[in-house]
C-alpha cells in the first residue's frame, strides 16, 4: 500500500480524514486550554490578585 | 499527571496504527468504516464521563463535599468534547453509509440531548455566583439528565432507529474481526486515560480558583467590618 491511497482511503478520504482531523484538533484545543486556565489559576494564587 | 498522558498518547498511537493500517478494508462499507475507531470509543467516553459526573454529583449532594463537585464540574467540559466527537464523526460516517449526515431517530436524538445536557450543566454552574448553590443545583440538573445515558445506551433496541444495534456487548462475542475489536479498545483505553489526565489538570485549577475567591471572599467580609 503506497501513501497515497492511505490518504484516499478507498474514495472515503474527506468522511474518514475529517473525522480523525476534527477529532484531533479538539483534543489539542482541550489540552493547551486546560493548561493554560492552570497556569492562569496558578499565578492568580501566587501573585494574590483578585 | 503524565502517568495517564503517556500510556494515552501510546494507546492512541497503537490504536491508531491498528486501526488505519494494520485492520482490512471492509467489505461492505469499504473504508470509510475506519470511522468506527474514534466515533464508538467517543461514545462510550460521552457516557461514561456522564454516569461518573452524575456519581460525583450524587456524592455531592449526600454529603455535602466540595471535591466532589469539583472533580464533576472538572469533569463536564471533557464529556462535552467527547459527545461532540461522537456527533462529529457519526455524521461523517452516516453520510457514506446511510446517505444523510443526520436524521432524528432515537439514538442520535438522545445523544444530541447529552450535549445539552452536559452544555445546560456548564451554563448552570455558570450562572450562578454562589459555589455552594452552584453545586446542588448542577448537581441536580446532572442527576436528573442521568435517566437520558440508559435510553441512548439501549435506543437501538427500544426502538426501531437507523443506526444500527450493538457490534460489542458485554454479555456475547462481539460480531467484528479481532483486529478491529483490538484497535477499537486500544482507543477506548487512549480515551479512559485522557480524560483522566485532562480531568485532574482541569481541576486542580477548579480549586485554586475556588481558594481565591473563598480567600477574597473573607477579606471583603473582613474589610467590611
Amino acid at each position: 500500500m503506497n501513501l497515497a491511497d492511505f490518504f484516499a482511503m478507498g474514495g472515503y478520504g474527506f468522511y474518514v480524514w475529517g473525522a480523525y482531523v476534527v477529532t484531533a484538533a479538539l483534543i489539542a484545543i482541550e489540552t493547551v486550554a486546560v493548561r493554560w486556565r492552570l497556569r492562569a489559576a496558578r499565578e492568580a494564587a501566587r501573585t494574590g490578585e483578585k | 499527571m503524565r502517568w495517564f498522558a503517556v500510556p494515552a498518547a501510546l494507546l492512541a498511537i497503537a490504536g491508531l496504527w491498528l486501526g488505519l493500517v494494520v485492520a482490512p478494508t471492509d467489505a461492505q462499507q469499504g473504508d470509510a468504516y475506519r470511522i468506527i475507531f474514534i466515533h464508538v470509543p467517543a461514545a462510550w467516553m460521552s457516557m461514561f464521563i456522564y454516569l461518573v459526573m452524575a456519581g460525583w454529583c450524587a456524592v455531592s449532594l449526600t454529603f455535602n463535599v466540595r471535591l466532589s463537585s469539583m472533580m464533576a464540574q472538572a469533569l463536564a467540559p471533557t464529556g462535552a468534547m467527547f459527545t461532540v466527537v461522537t456527533l462529529w464523526t457519526g455524521a461523517l460516517w452516516g453520510r457514506p453509509a446511510w446517505g444523510t449526515y443526520w436524521v432524528w431517530d432515537a439514538r442520535m436524538t438522545s445523544e444530541l440531548i447529552l450535549l445539552f445536557l452536559y452544555l445546560g450543566y456548564m451554563a448552570l454552574r455558570h450562572a450562578i455566583d454562589e459555589p455552594r448553590r452552584a453545586d446542588r443545583a448542577s448537581a441536580i440538573l446532572a442527576l436528573v439528565g442521568a435517566v437520558n445515558v440508559p435510553i441512548i445506551y439501549f435506543s437501538v433496541r427500544w426502538w426501531n432507529t437507523l443506526h444500527q444495534g450493538a457490534t460489542v456487548t458485554l454479555t456475547g462475542p462481539p460480531k467484528m474481526a479481532a483486529v478491529m475489536l483490538a484497535a477499537m479498545l486500544l482507543m477506548t483505553f487512549a480515551g479512559w486515560f485522557y480524560a483522566i489526565a485532562v480531568t485532574l489538570i482541569r481541576v486542580r485549577a477548579i480549586i485554586l480558583e475556588r481558594e481565591r475567591r473563598a480567600a477574597w471572599t473573607t477579606e471583603l467580609a473582613g474589610a467590611a467590618r
